[in-house]
């Protein structure tokens, strides 16, 4: 467990809880979350960054030793992804990017086809792109080859708290790609967040299930020992699932004696 | 197919009678369904409804915290022009109305902005009457690209427009749309709206709708409380915002519920609807519409709006002027189209959002998309 990293653009991560601050009932306690979850990597929507003096600038409460992954959030197509991320690099966020193109305000389902696209000119600009998707494995090695760091599938409607409904796709991506898997939105429990661990996701990122419990900050310190568990689960090799009983004193066992 | 083809559908409907055997054990069904229907909704908006209102109250928090989290985003409403040619009958721009009239010139509009934007503000709505002579296209325009310099968001509540008119205004940089239908009751509508193009209740019907279609992200939906039975005014509210959500993917769809408020002139409302009851249609709103933005305006009192803000509001404007201009300078003698009751400045409205534990949120949009 010791040497188990997460490498993603060059950057090193011991933690895997990725974190978000939306939605949080005061800037403030997204220091205090952070903290609290070890989370070394947070997303920010760029349209949420104000630059003007007069409110507060949600980048003033990132501590510097968090990578901050700013958000396409509000791009509708692969163009306004690309200028978002562009602004966003030269507004000093770095060069990660995660790209959420979404068209549809109702279910809030990533547009695949736009995110492609998007990715293919960002990392030939080089950023460290990591689009935020369904789960879809044709997709996801297109997503490779265009040079994306990582996918980021769906477990679930983003903020629906409903875990991993998508199970089968991702344990597709998780099983047939070179690039890290971060099972982003939908996760709304830690044990969800643990069983996607266990299922082999290099990462979770979780922002709602943390931001809207009464206390984020105890809610954020739960999912860090949670994805800690379901890696560690992961990687001791879970034992085969069975339908029938296996007594631990087996039946037959005195033939052997 | 137009909303109207739903309204229609309705005509015949007798909602008193079908409030009249609402059960407990009907309502308590409708508060546990996950996708609540129409009847559903109904249920929810009946006056035996207000017996439950405590377990109301609480799934309409915990929907809202769940897709909005814990935040209030703010904005700031700006009068450009009070000339109407309408004559609505509760309205301060009145037509009729012996009123200073007036609409601000570019330069006007400029000071404005840097008044407004002073406050942190960046979420900005402007306003006209209806006098598309004296507030035509290209002034409209103009407002938008002045503004855009300003805001990060620039909504309008202009009169109804044509798609293309919409669409030249999205290109402009306006994001947002708000248009109150004011009632939903056609034969209420004819009554109160006396003369001018607002007479035309299917022109104004199906505005939102063209303003989606000419590119806007945000439209939000209304009736003015008090005109018509509102119990079926909310229905039919929730009805057109759930309407424009199924058939266009693309939008955001808010809604307001503005009850009356003194203005200009004597209009007395037929009906008044007390704060329980608003709060019983706001939050059965809430559960109908579970990721619609709720908007409250500064119509509501200060006290009032700090109790409701964690009962399924999302948006609320702030520090408003309901005057033509009214932030950079004081304009005396000014007739507001309605009467504000918070008073506060964005400043105080921010703190009271923070004092029950909610983030104001000035910025949620950039016109850079």
């Amino acid at each position: 467990m010791k040497n188990d990293v997460l490498q993603l653009g060059g950057v090193t991560f011991t933690n895997r809880l990725f974190t978000g601050t939306g939605k949080f009932a005061a800037n403030a306690l997204i220091p205090q979350m952070l903290a609290a979850s070890g989370s070394q990597m947070i997303t920010v929507a760029l349209r949420r960054i104000d630059a003007t003096a007069q409110s507060e600038n949600i980048l003033a409460f990132i501590p510097k030793n968090v990578t901050l992954l700013p958000n396409t959030s509000g791009a509708r197509t692969a163009e306004q992804a690309v200028r978002i991320a562009r602004i966003a690099r030269e507004a000093g966020c770095g060069d990660f990017i995660k790209i959420e193109v979404i068209t549809d305000m109702k279910y809030l389902m990533p547009d695949n086809w736009e995110t492609l696209k998007a990715t293919e000119i960002l990392a030939k600009e080089g950023f460290i792109v990591l689009p935020y998707v369904l789960p879809d494995l044709p997709l996801a090695k297109r997503l490779e080859s265009a040079g994306a760091a990582a996918v980021m599938p769906l477990g679930a409607p983003i903020g629906s708290n409903r875990g991993l409904e998508t199970r089968p796709l991702l344990e597709l991506l998780i099983e047939n790609c070179r690039v890290p898997v971060v099972v982003d939105a939908g996760i709304g429990r830690p044990s969800q967040a643990a069983a996607a661990m266990e299922m082999g996701a290099d990462a979770v990122l979780v922002n709602t299930a943390i931001a809207t419990a009464k206390d984020p900050v105890a809610m954020g310190r739960a999912f860090d020992q949670a994805v800690k568990a379901g890696r560690a689960a992961y990687l001791a090799e879970l034992a085969d699932q069975s339908d029938l009983a296996r007594a631990s004193s087996p039946l037959t066992g005195f033939l052997d004696e | 197919m137009s909303f109207f083809y739903l309204v229609e559908q309705y005509r015949e409907f007798d909602f008193q009678q079908f409030f009249a055997q609402v059960t407990d054990a009907a309502i308590l069904r409708s508060l546990a369904q996950e996708k609540p229907d129409v009847v559903d909704f109904l249920n929810l908006l009946s006056p035996k409804a207000a017996g439950h209102l405590e377990a109301m109250a609480h799934k309409a928090q915990q929907l809202t915290v769940q897709y909005f989290g814990r935040t209030i985003q703010l904005f700031i409403p700006l009068y450009i022009s009070n000339h109407c040619s309408n004559q609505c009958a509760y309205c301060g721009f009145n037509h009729k109305n012996d009123i200073l009239r007036r609409k601000l010139s570019l330069a006007e509009i400029e000071e404005e902005a840097r008044a407004i934007a002073r406050t942190g503000m960046q979420h900005v709505l402007f306003l006209t009457g209806e006098a598309p002579h004296l507030t035509p296209m290209e002034y409209l325009e103009e407002a938008a690209e002045c503004l855009k310099h300003h805001f990060a968001s620039v909504a309008i509540e202009v009169y109804p427009l044509e798609v293309e008119e919409y669409r030249r205004l999205q290109q402009a940089g306006v994001d947002g749309m708000t248009l109150f239908q004011e009632t939903y009751d056609q034969e209420v509508y004819r009554r109160v709206h006396r003369a001018g193009r607002k007479m035309d209740y299917h022109w104004r019907l199906d505005a939102p709708e063209r303003a989606i279609q000419g590119g806007m992200r945000l439209v939000n939906l209304g009736p003015l409380l008090g005109l018509a039975e509102p119990r079926s005014e909310i229905f039919f509210t929730g009805l057109h915002a759930r309407y424009l959500d199924d058939k266009y993917l693309e939008a955001e769809v808010a809604v307001s519920l503005p009850r009356f408020n003194a203005a200009e002139g004597d209009f007395r409302p037929d009906y008044l609807v007390d704060d329980k009851t608003f709060v019983q249609f706001m939050t059965a709103l809430r559960i109908f519409l579970p990721r619609a933005g709720l908007t409250i305006s500064t119509r509501e009192s200060a006290a009032f709006r700090d109790r409701i803000m964690t009962l399924g509001a999302t948006r609320y404007s702030a520090g408003s002027s309901t005057g033509v201009g009214g932030y950079a300078e004081m304009r005396v003698g000014q007739t507001p189209q309605f009467e504000i009751t918070d008073e506060r400045s964005v400043a105080e409205v921010a703190a009271a959002i923070v004092a029950r534990g909610y983030q104001p949120v000035y910025k949620d949009w950039d016109a850079i998309v």
